[in-house]
């Protein structure tokens, strides 16, 4: 009746993770019972989780990006801890199964359900407002993008308590990961939060592309996109085209896991060299899917707060193409040690120190976008000299490793894990709070506390140099990565400093929640009424914020690249009296968070092989999605009276404060 | 920063790869060094501009100059492709150089004979066999000093990379395929060694030494092996060795089965009946061991391809 479920999947003999446990559940309890006793379930549901408004879902990717990074960090400092007791043959506390777990569960959340989300949650938040349009082409399918990834990350976490994760690194290599050297629930967890989230992400990848595509305001060409546009056009790109192989690998794997099939396994003519190669022939484009939006936003943040044109538009835009196109010819790198031969090796080599060339570039315009201007030091700034600073040092050990023959001793060891943190960390992480600092007053209306938001941004900084630094030392020692213990000794020293950087950069990130508290209880004094807090440059910035849900009255029209920033300039205020039409909006629906409902229970049946609810959740999704496709009551009119009166009100709201 | 950074280059000064006990570790530390002195040109202007121009570019400055609408030089972006062009250009030619020069696969020049070990990775621990001394170890391995060592890297189980930090390169382990990296050690001493490629719960404990000796005292390792009482037959003995296990203790075989290298690797090859395996049992080949031994025969004569030779014998 409930397949492979039974009370034994609740790891009751592992304290850390009943403590966990509990206080999950209890909060979940708590979160409830508040929701219950303020009245808001109907506000929640009507406002929030059916909007297919493209700002709300973006609030939302965020709020459960913030909430999984706390968890994906209490990972790491358990991982930092770890390592940090068990040298010279000390066990530690965490014995191999639950380490195992925790750095596959660690990778897995921070690329998937904190990278991901804060990247495509910046996308919903600022690309529709930054081509002028209302909403996205398909604003149905971007709220059932959200609710897929957001049971996804449900699934994970019901992973910590029911059952167990993978414990095979978060690319599950095969054959590790199959049947025969996997056979608990961990994998199957981690292929349905994949592949349901997957779904997601690539409906947002095409949903954007076509957005960008076909949803321009009058006048703007594609050479007149602000930057973030550009490098958002270029992500999903990237998604629309890497996303599948990940689906049909991930599905492969499933079908060995579940019928027996061989593609992936050591005999019957399966090839664990072809997951390898498809899972990086993904996993290459991915990284870029996370950087090329963050490279976006230190464009836009650097151009406002310098007061200058962005140095080098077109360079800015063809670097961008170059390393979206590059980047399918480059997975090889990810194992060179593999033994494919020395041409092939080059190859591979030389096409990722090409990268090197337009990424260069892109870092030399923004420093030349510096020069000449008149930058303003406000936390975003910091976030994109930190961000300068530390990319292109990962950059340049991201070349060493890409040296294949240097690669025989770099791979597998710490070097790799400092290098990508130094590029994630570094690149998305700082590049997504510089986005959240700067578009947060037009998510809010408000903007954030600067004083926490330097504090959070100089603890994250002193804290990634202090944690990963002594990982290159390390790596030249010859420490592996995921090692649960390791009998060097004299090692220990190196992971008690990588300890102390872990725990700034957890007082980093208390600064961020503490500025988000500081920020919220002084909205009134932090209030933007003009709707241009940072006299910023881009189209997102001429509407009211919060932006109306139909985000401009009239669709500008766009004549230059920073246009709104000309025509400030000119100071060509439209003061003859306007006229209002009628807003074709789309209408709220439920058919997103019903279908994601029945795919995680989907997705929690198939792990643990009951079949029966499987396929329920199977019909589930296929009937409200039907519902969905016949239900032709998706659209409605916004009268000019309305738009007007709110308008009105912003105007009204404008010339008290002035 | 650049303080502590010279005080964590200090610390690499004397680590494995800093100080490498063979030649071709020596010839990846003087690469790493000319690609990091390399792109050093590029990254240290960076720094510098990062914070020169941020600083005096700032606000407050009103004696800087200040165009808002200047945002274009043809030299100053000639300059920023170019300079990392040349560097890149470089860089890709001691790439594909040091690709082919130090391809792990290159035998290594020398007027010694290579000695040929084979490495096999099991859960969790090394075996390594000597065909030509018919001897075999687990988790300690011995060889002559500055004698090419052909090692020869599979694995009974999941993926592993066979990788002895202070001699150079590492290569992957996996099941079914011989894979090789051939090293050699300059500095008689003993090294540690590791998978360094993640594969499951007993993980950590895939650590061996390497012994690098003299040949009189090499020859004196293989004899005291030789008086070990244990052997290693294939495939039963090998079957209980697979068996899991993590932090093994060194064990010497004074005997191995003939061609045990080559049964192991061609077992994965002929494929078996899925429910013929016990979930953690080490892989028997599915055949009778001599058809395998055939199979492996075959292909040594280029006869047979890498294909399931037998997929009517699942059921």
């Amino acid at each position: 009746m409930l397949g492979k479920l039974s009370w034994e999947a609740i790891p009751l003999h592992d304290p850390i993770i009943v403590v966990v446990g509990i206080g999950m559940v209890l909060g979940a309890l708590a979160l409830l019972a508040a929701l219950t006793y303020f009245r808001k379930w109907g506000w929640l549901w009507n406002e929030w989780f059916t909007s297919v408004d493209h700002k709300k879902l973006g609030i939302m990717y965020f709020i459960v990006a913030l909430v999984m990074l706390l968890r994906g960090f209490a990972d790491a400092i358990m991982m930092r801890t770890q390592q940090m007791f068990a040298a010279g043959g000390s066990a530690g506390f965490l014995p191999p199964d639950h380490y195992d777990q925790i750095f596959t569960a660690h990778g897995v959340i921070m690329i998937f359900f904190v990278a991901m989300p804060m990247v495509i949650g910046l996308m919903n938040l600022v690309v529709p407002l930054q081509i002028g349009a209302r909403d996205v082409a398909f604003p149905f399918l971007n709220n059932l993008s959200f609710w897929l990834f957001a049971v996804s990350a449900i699934l994970i976490n019901i992973s910590l308590v029911v059952g167990e994760f993978a414990t095979t690194g978060w690319l599950a290599y095969a054959p590790l990961s199959g049947i025969e050297y996997s056979p608990g629930v961990g994998v199957d967890y981690w292929i349905w939060a994949l592949q349901i989230s997957g779904v997601g992400t690539t409906l947002t990848g095409i949903n954007f592309f076509v957005t960008i595509l076909k949803m321009r305001t009058k006048g703007m060409t594609l050479f007149r996109m602000p930057i973030f546009t550009w490098t958002a056009l270029c992500s999903n790109v990237l998604i629309i085209a890497s996303f599948p192989i990940l689906t049909a690998t991930v599905a492969m794997l499933t079908l060995d896991r579940y019928l027996g099939m061989n593609f992936f396994t050591n005999d019957m003519g399966g090839n664990v060299m072809m997951y390898v190669n498809l899972i990086w022939a993904w996993g290459h484009p991915e990284v870029y899917i996370l950087i090329l939006p963050a490279f976006g936003v230190f464009s836009e943040v650097i151009a406002t707060f310098a007061r200058k044109r962005l140095f080098g538009y077109h360079t800015m835009v063809w670097a961008t193409v170059a390393i979206t196109l590059l980047s399918f010819i480059v997975w090889l790198h990810h194992f060179f040690t593999m033994g494919a031969g020395a041409n092939v090796n080059a190859f591979f080599g030389i096409m990722t120190m090409i990268i090197a060339i337009p990424t260069g570039v892109k870092v030399f315009n923004w420093i030349f976008t510096i020069f000449r201007g008149r930058l303003e030091m406000t936390s975003p700034v910091l976030w994109t000299l930190g961000f300068i600073i530390t990319f292109t040092l990962g950059g340049m050990t991201g070349v060493m490793l890409a040296l294949p023959a240097a690669n025989f001793v770099l791979h597998n060891s710490l070097f790799v894990i400092a290098h990508f943190h130094n590029v994630i960390i570094g690149g998305v992480v700082f590049g997504m709070f510089a986005g959240l600092t700067y578009w947060f007053p037009k998510a809010f209306g408000f903007t954030l506390c600067e004083k926490w938001g330097k504090r959070a941004f100089w603890l994250w900084l002193v804290g990634f140099y202090t944690a990963f630094m002594p990982l290159y030392v390390l790596s030249f020692y010859g420490a592996a990565r995921r090692m649960q213990s390791y009998p060097n000794a004299e090692w220990q020293p190196w992971m008690i400093v990588a300890w102390v950087g872990a725990v700034l950069i957890a007082c980093g990130i208390a600064c961020t929640l503490i500025q988000f508290y500081v920020s919220i209880r002084d909205r009134k004094q932090r209030q933007d009424v003009t709707g241009d807090p940072w006299d910023a440059r881009t189209l997102e910035w001429s509407t009211s914020s919060p932006a109306p849900f139909y985000n401009f009255a009239h669709l500008p029209v766009v004549g230059d690249i920073d246009s709104f920033w000309t025509q400030k300039q000119r100071s060509l205020e439209q003061k003859e009296e306007v006229r209002y039409s009628d807003i074709h909006m789309p209408k709220n629906t439920a058919a997103g968070p019903i279908i994601s409902v029945f795919a995680m229970i989907f997705g929690f049946a198939m792990v643990w092989h009951i079949w029966w609810l499987a396929g329920l959740g199977a019909i589930g999704v296929f009937v409200a999605f039907m519902g969905r496709v016949f239900n032709d009551d998706i659209d409605y009119y916004v009268p000019a009276a309305e738009v007007e009166r709110i308008e009105r009100a912003h105007q009204q709201r404008v010339e008290a404060q002035a | 920063m650049l303080l502590a950074l010279l005080c964590l280059l200090l610390a690499g000064c004397s680590s494995a790869l800093m100080d490498p006990k063979g030649d071709i570790g020596e010839a990846q530390r003087s690469l790493i060094l000319s690609a990091f002195g390399l792109m050093l040109i590029v990254v240290i202007p960076v720094i510098v501009l990062t914070i020169v121009f941020g600083w005096y570019y700032r606000r407050n400055n009103t004696v800087a100059q200040y165009l808002p609408d200047w945002a274009h030089s043809n030299v100053i972006e000639a300059v920023v492709w170019l300079v990392p062009v040349v560097i890149i250009a470089i860089l890709a030619t001691i790439t594909w150089k040091s690709s082919h020069s130090l391809d792990p696969h290159r035998p290594l020049e020398s007027d010694t004979p290579t000695l040929e070990i084979q490495a096999i990775a099991l859960d969790w621990k090394w075996l390594f066999v000597y065909p030509e001394q018919g001897i075999a170890t687990v988790n300690e391995v011995a060889f002559p000093v500055d004698t090419p060592v052909r090692f020869r890297v599979s694995s009974g189980s999941v993926m592993n990379a066979f990788f002895i930090p202070q001699l150079g390169s590492q290569i992957y382990a996996m099941a079914g395929m011989d894979n090789d990296v051939y090293l050699r050690a300059n500095e008689i001493g003993t090294y540690g060694g590791r998978s360094t490629n993640y594969s499951g719960a007993g993980f950590a404990g895939m650590v061996f030494d390497a012994h690098v000796t003299s040949d009189e005292d090499f020859d004196a390792w293989v004899e005291e092996v030789r008086q070990s009482p244990q052997t290693l037959t294939y495939p039963e003995g090998y079957d209980q060795l697979a068996e899991r296990s993590s932090f093994d203790p060194v064990q010497h075989f004074a005997s191995v089965t003939p061609e045990l290298y080559e049964r192991l690797v061609a077992s994965f090859h002929t494929g078996t009946a899925p429910e013929g395996d016990a979930q953690d049992a080490p892989r028997a080949p599915a055949v009778d061991s001599n058809e395998a031994y055939q199979t492996t025969e075959n292909q040594a004569n280029g006869e047979g391809e890498s294909v399931p030779m037998s997929n009517q014998a699942g059921g």
